[in-house]
């Protein structure tokens, strides 16, 4: 549906592009990984959320296919199946999906060290489809390079003799730097949207963005990178004009991932949001890898332990819970943080109260809700985000 | 330890545990007036036999939420966090240890319990520890310090894990220690902890392994909640909990010898009616209403897989003092929520086997995805796998709100006559000379 | 002859079920479920009883029309007098009410008022119309419901300004409590007596006798009950012993089992709680599940939606049936619903559309349970309230089909009798292996 508040999303060169992010977004069939395969007799491996290392699997030679749940865009009922009501949407419909064959064309699953839920289900994983490689990826939370990098490199080590026995390619040294080299090109390209929505996101909206990002899910790493940049390109270019809508931070949203609805509704509600977590994992580690150690699995180890964002299902040494996300709401210029968690997901909503007390701290105003990805009616949250756009823009003194 | 607890303990093993507890809360009371320097720590992994060596004093904040719950004193704790902006869908363990703090920090025993010195965030098998370390670091504005355990995500232990714990003990674990205590490590000191650990082990895993017995002299839920109490809390390593269990060992034999059941709060147990593997942890609010349940319908638990979260010893590992650092690694990572599922689902079908149970109960608590994410699949492969059945109740650690009696019983009680009519359904077609399935 | 009955203790109605010793159901009654349960038990087995001998009087009378004419027309007439058994009770209990000091200011006008009232219901119940002619108003069973209607429709007609409709009513709730936990004889043996005088009455003389002495042979019949086994939520405040109670999954999925002999599945919607069961070749139920504590996806859910509509619940499902475009429903939150249905109304989505979505949304929560307890792997039957809502049935036809190919789905009318029916089947099955075991 399209409404008077949002951009024309057919106008000039982003009509195609935004089609094709749209048409990927809604294929759970992952026809595009289909066709990949076809094409290069090449494997593909499924990786949940947040951060997998997908260089590794592509320098394996095969295709790292991001999966975020299905959100409301299936029936779920063998994933209800396998799950109590107090469990949160995105396994449930991982199962369904996987249940129902459509993820029959993906030779192996990663499961990174996120929360209890998807570390179980790395395991159910193992027991439902013994015949697929099935790993657990256990990240450090110990961020001495010595201890906790040391051992993380041996992990990805050993990951990465799974993921070429699988493939039959043998992960060299020289084929991860070449991985390594593409996919720090590609979180260059996706910093340069994330430059551009905080310097005009009425040019390049959180929605546009969401979907733009999320095509890196299943395209090849070369190829989304060149989506990403035509994009910026045709966004840029667009003569969109700016509205008085509230700067915002959405945060909390980086495994099971709010419908695009919703995203629309904030953004219909008033906002521009200029940073968010949803597609966390794709700009993961920041800044390059390369550079990090000449041996690429301690680059990746050492880029992992050193350049990580903040964010719930990891570790703060610091002791600075809350310090990363005011910073980044100073530095994005945005004006509010809007906590947008998954019902039932322990680690974003435990966070929750010590981040809202370091914006308290700094004066930062927030709202909070929470969703599921299957969520079906906006019509309460658009009336909060409104309240609190509105409230922002009448009370500051801009 | 509770009023409740006070109505159970009956046997002579059972006062030394309660001396024993007393003693230690006695001594937290006063930790500041003898010198004494307070660690807050997680049952699950916990380093007890480390600490005890460097003479610090243990806090387990789990315990302190489930006594609350059991005290009746939970919901009060609970309302507080989640008016300090806690959801209620999260873990109300956390919830109700903050909320405690907020009201005083009064422990099992009446007496406020010390602030800690260090937090040692020992983060075995449950996300939801690091989260509440966290938020503790908040209330306290104490050190942290983080001894990541990897999880058994392909079913094993590796070296590259064992090594990477290992590391963490000598470069941060043993240093924050020694800081905090202003004492230099004593590797002579852990190995006779750890030596004393073994024999304690023993004697409970022959404990928990009584229940092969007909009747079982044991109840291997409810009652083994009572059995892991020293040996999954301070006393692990210590002369007290190896007299407990020589003590325990001896009574439970002399159930087997004169073959009595276990003693529950409702008297001795009658006609053992059915033997039950239990997986999950209890309920703490209801506990007691619960194991009613299970007693009036003559249900004995035979095995369960929660008195094997604060370690690991029926199959076989043993703390081990001739490699005292790699051995207390290895314990850390082989305890139960540390398990991948498929070795969750091997552990409970082998109980089911050897138990001569006739089926597994999942206890499914809202609180603790640790545990209950995949267990609807465990009990579809236990009964696909034993072909004996598994039944389902759902609960919470320690949130009353949670706790829906009628609806538990009626589960519990179809479950059972389930199990019964399974039972004469077999026998009748049996006595028809048709095939009987096991 | 010997029969069993089996009572079914549910949380709204409490059903009774009797059947004979060739497991043929003789009679069935029900009755609200009230704050007295052994009243409401006493009251369904009762109407059973009397059922029963309705049966046996078809049995003795045969298959000739005009005897066929003869028991309708007893049949009527018994109703009659037992409801005017009732009334007379209500009257007796309605006119203390109006003389009560609470109602001193008003207590002559409104005692004539109810006195009016009064007669008019009696009018209508004697009405010859309820003996002949064509097809009967569509009246509750329950004598609360029929008086309730009566009463509220005569009492906007003589209400006035000292007398306003709602003093009225409040004699009327008053006194019907107390109706309905008096025991009143609604027996056969009191009430067939003067319904043979007006069923006669007009007939030829032949018939008449021979409908009489066929009634007085039966109502010689002694019914001698062997087992009275109770089931249903309530089933531990009935004054049963223990062996006697029995879980009601296992009589639904007995009870479904004896209407259906195919049956291996069983899903039961109810006001408060949906039951997925599956049973092998006897009847025994090998496995179950049950929703959560949260209701969603059950009867009530549908309340929900009825009163946020302004319409019966009887009403939702043939609307939802006229929906060609079924709109996506995600939450069956009963703390949503409203929130959701408004939300689809001001979108502009039709109510018929809406409301089919509803009921697909909550039998997409009954396929999960059915999936947690094995699957639709053969004949599946369906009962509970849900049952005879013709919108669930067609979702849960298309959703079976969809996820396990073609299946027979059972329903039967009276498959709110189900779980009483396994009970009394339970009697009489443990009443024979109790004897062949002495």
């Amino acid at each position: 549906m399209h409404t008077a508040d949002a951009p024309d999303p057919t106008s000039g060169a982003l009509g195609p592009i935004l089609a094709r992010a749209d048409a990927l977004y809604h294929d759970l069939t992952l026809s595009a990984v289909r066709e990949h395969k076809e094409a290069h007799g090449a494997k593909a491996i499924g990786c949940l959320p947040i951060w997998a290392p997908r260089e590794l699997v592509d320098a394996a030679g095969m295709l790292p296919v991001g999966l975020h749940g299905a959100g409301d865009r299936v029936e779920v009922i063998r994933g209800d199946a396998y799950f109590q009501s107090y469990i949160c949407q995105i396994p449930r419909s991982t199962i369904e999906v996987a249940l129902t064959g459509r993820y029959d064309l993906l030779d192996g699953f990663l499961f990174p060290a996120i929360c209890d839920v998807i570390r179980n289900l790395s395991g159910m994983w193992k027991i439902l489809f013994p015949g697929k490689l099935s790993r657990y990826v256990d990240v450090p939370q110990n961020f001495d390079p010595a201890v906790g990098g040391a051992f993380f490199a041996r992990e990805l080590r050993a990951l990465a003799e799974d993921l070429s026995a699988l493939s039959g390619r043998p992960v060299t040294d020289e084929a991860l730097h070449a991985s390594i080299a593409r996919y720090d090109e590609n979180r260059r390209a996706i910093g340069e949207l994330m430059a551009l929505r905080e310097r005009a996101p009425h040019k390049a909206t959180a929605s546009e963005s969401y979907l733009v990002i999320r095509a890196g899910d299943v395209l090849p790493v070369e190829e989304h990178t060149a989506f990403v940049r035509a994009y910026v390109a045709a966004a840029e270019a667009s003569d969109r004009k700016p509205r008085d809508h509230t700067r915002v931070v959405v945060t909390g949203a980086f495994c099971e991932q709010p419908p695009l609805g919703l995203i629309r509704t904030l953004e219909r509600a008033g906002t521009y949001i200029v940073w968010d977590d949803m597609t966390l994992g794709a700009r993961w580690p920041e800044g390059d890898v390369e550079g990090e150690d000449p041996d690429p699995f301690v680059a990746l180890a050492r880029a992992y332990i050193a350049r990580s964002p903040a964010t719930a299902s990891r570790y703060e040494p610091s002791g600075e819970k809350g310090v990363p996300l005011a910073r980044l709401t100073h530095k994005s210029r945005a004006e509010g943080v809007i906590f947008a968690a998954p019902s039932f997901c322990d680690p974003a909503l435990l966070d929750q109260p010590m981040l809202t007390g370091a914006l308290d701290r700094e004066g930062v105003p927030w709202t909070a809700f929470k969703y599921a990805e299957n969520l079906g009616q906006f019509q309460v949250i658009r009336e909060q985000a409104g309240t609190f756009a509105d409230s922002i823009r009448l009370w500051s003194d801009r | 330890m509770t009023s409740e607890a006070d109505a159970i303990q009956k046997e002579p093993s059972m006062l030394v545990q309660k001396a024993m507890i007393a003693e230690h809360y006695e001594k937290l009371a006063h930790a500041k007036e003898l010198g004494k320097k307070v660690v807050y720590t997680f049952v699950p992994g916990n380093l007890t036999e480390l600490m005890n060596a460097f003479d610090v004093l243990p806090v387990y904040p789990e315990i302190n939420a489930l006594s609350s719950a059991m005290r009746q004193k939970a919901g009060r704790y609970i309302a507080e966090a989640e008016r300090l902006g806690h959801s209620e869908d999260v873990c109300t363990y956390v919830k109700c240890d903050i909320g405690m703090k907020r009201q005083g920090n009064v422990g099992p025993t009446g007496q406020p319990l010390p602030p800690p010195d260090l937090l040692l965030l020992s983060y075995t098998g449950c996300f939801t520890f690091m989260k509440w370390f966290e938020l503790l670091r908040e209330e306290y504005g104490c050190p942290v310090v983080m001894l990541h355990t990897p999880y058994q995500g392909d079913g094993e232990i590796t070296d590259n894990m064992r090594r990477y714990v290992v590391e963490q003990l000598e470069r941060e674990v043993i240093p924050a220690f020694e800081r905090l205590t202003g004492t230099r490590y004593d590797e002579d000191r852990l190995k006779a902890a750890m030596a004393k650990s073994a024999q304690a082990e023993d004697d409970m895993v022959a404990v928990l392994e009584s229940a092969k017995h007909r009747p079982s002299p044991i109840d291997a839920y409810f009652g083994g909640v009572y059995y892991i109490g020293p040996m999954f809390t301070a006393f692990r390593g210590t002369a007290g909990a190896a007299e407990y269990y020589a003590q325990l060992r001896r009574e439970v034999g002399g159930r087997v010898a004169s073959g009595e059941g276990p003693i529950t709060p409702e008297g001795p147990m009658g006609e053992q009616r059915y033997r039950l593997v239990v997986e999950g942890p209890p309920n703490w609010t209801n506990f007691r209403e619960l194991w009613r349940m299970f007693h009036e319908e003559g249900a004995v638990v035979v095995a369960s897989s929660y008195t094997k979260v604060g370690g690991f010893y029926d199959q076989g590992f043993r703390h081990d003092a001739s490699r005292p650092l790699e051995s207390l690694a290895d314990y850390c990572m082989g305890c139960y929520t540390n398990r991948s599922l498929p070795q969750r689902l091997d552990l409970l079908e082998r109980y089911v086997r050897d138990y001569e149970a006739d089926g597994l109960l999942i206890n499914s608590v809202k609180s603790c995805n640790s545990f209950s994410a995949g267990q609807l699949l465990l009990l579809r492969e236990i009964e696909k796998r034993t072909g004996r059945p598994a039944g389902f109740i759902e609960t919470d650690l320690v949130d009353r709100r949670y706790f829906s009696a009628a609806n538990v019983k009626n589960r519990i009680e179809s479950y059972l006559q389930m199990i019964g009519e399974k039972r004469r359904s077999r026998g009748a077609r049996g006595a028809r000379g048709e095939e009987v399935r096991p | 002859m010997k029969v069993y009955v089996g009572i079914d203790l549910g949380s709204t109605t409490t059903k009774a079920v009797m059947i004979d010793e060739g497991e043929q159901v003789l009679g069935r009654g029900i009755t609200n479920s009230r704050s007295n349960y052994e009243l409401a038990a006493a009251i369904a087995r009762d109407e059973a009883r009397v059922s029963a001998r309705f049966t046996l009087l078809e049995r003795e009378l045969g298959e000739a029309p005009e005897l066929a004419r003869f028991r309708t027309r007893l049949a009527k007439a018994f109703r009659k007098q037992q409801s005017l058994t009732q009334l007379a009770a209500f009257r007796d209990l309605a006119l203390e009410e109006a003389g009560a000091d609470r109602v001193a200011a008003i207590r002559a006008p409104l005692t004539a008022a109810v006195r009016r009232v009064l007669d008019g219901m009696k009018e209508r119940v004697e009405k010859p119309s309820l003996l002949e002619g064509g097809a009967p108003a569509k009246t509750s069973d329950f004598f609360r419901d029929r008086a309730a209607a009566d009463y509220a429709k005569l009492a906007e007609q003589i209400q006035d300004r000292t007398v306003r409709f709602d003093d009225l009513m409040g004699i009327f709730d008053k006194a019907i409590l107390r109706v309905e936990n008096t025991e009143l004889d609604l027996s056969f043996a009191g009430n067939v007596g003067a319904a043979i005088e007006e069923a006669t009455r007009g007939l030829d003389p032949s018939v008449g006798e021979r409908g009489r002495g066929a009634v007085l042979r039966v109502a010689e019949i002694p019914l001698d009950v062997g087992c009275v086994i109770g089931t249903g939520y309530g089933r531990q405040t009935l004054p049963f012993p223990r062996e006697d109670i029995r879980s009601e999954i296992l009589c639904h999925g007995l009870g479904a089992h004896h209407q259906f002999p195919l049956t291996r599945t069983v899903l039961d919607i109810g006001g408060q709680d949906t039951k997925a069961i599956q049973v092998d070749g006897d009847g025994v139920v090998t496995s179950f599940q049950m929703n959560d504590r949260c209701a969603a996806g059950c009867g009530r859910y549908l309340g929900y939606i009825a009163d946020e509509m302004s319409l019966g619940v009887h009403e939702l499902g043939p609307i939802a049936l006229e929906s060609t475009r079924t709109v996506k429903i995600n939450s069956t939150c009963t703390v949503f619903a409203g929130a959701e249905l408004r939300d689809h109304l001001s979108n502009g989505q039709r109510r018929e559309d809406i409301l089919a979505g509803l009921h697909r949304a909550i039998i997409l929560r009954a396929m999960a349970l059915l999936a947690r307890s094995g699957g639709v792997e053969e004949e599946l039957t369906f009962t509970g309230g849900v049952a005879n809502n013709p919108a669930a049935v067609e979702a849960l036809r298309a959703l079976v089909r969809e996820n396990y190919g073609e299946r027979t789905l059972n329903i039967s009318p009276g498959s709110i009798y189900t779980g009483a029916l396994g009970a009394a089947l339970f009697g009489r099955r443990g009443l024979e292996a109790r004897e062949l075991a002495a």
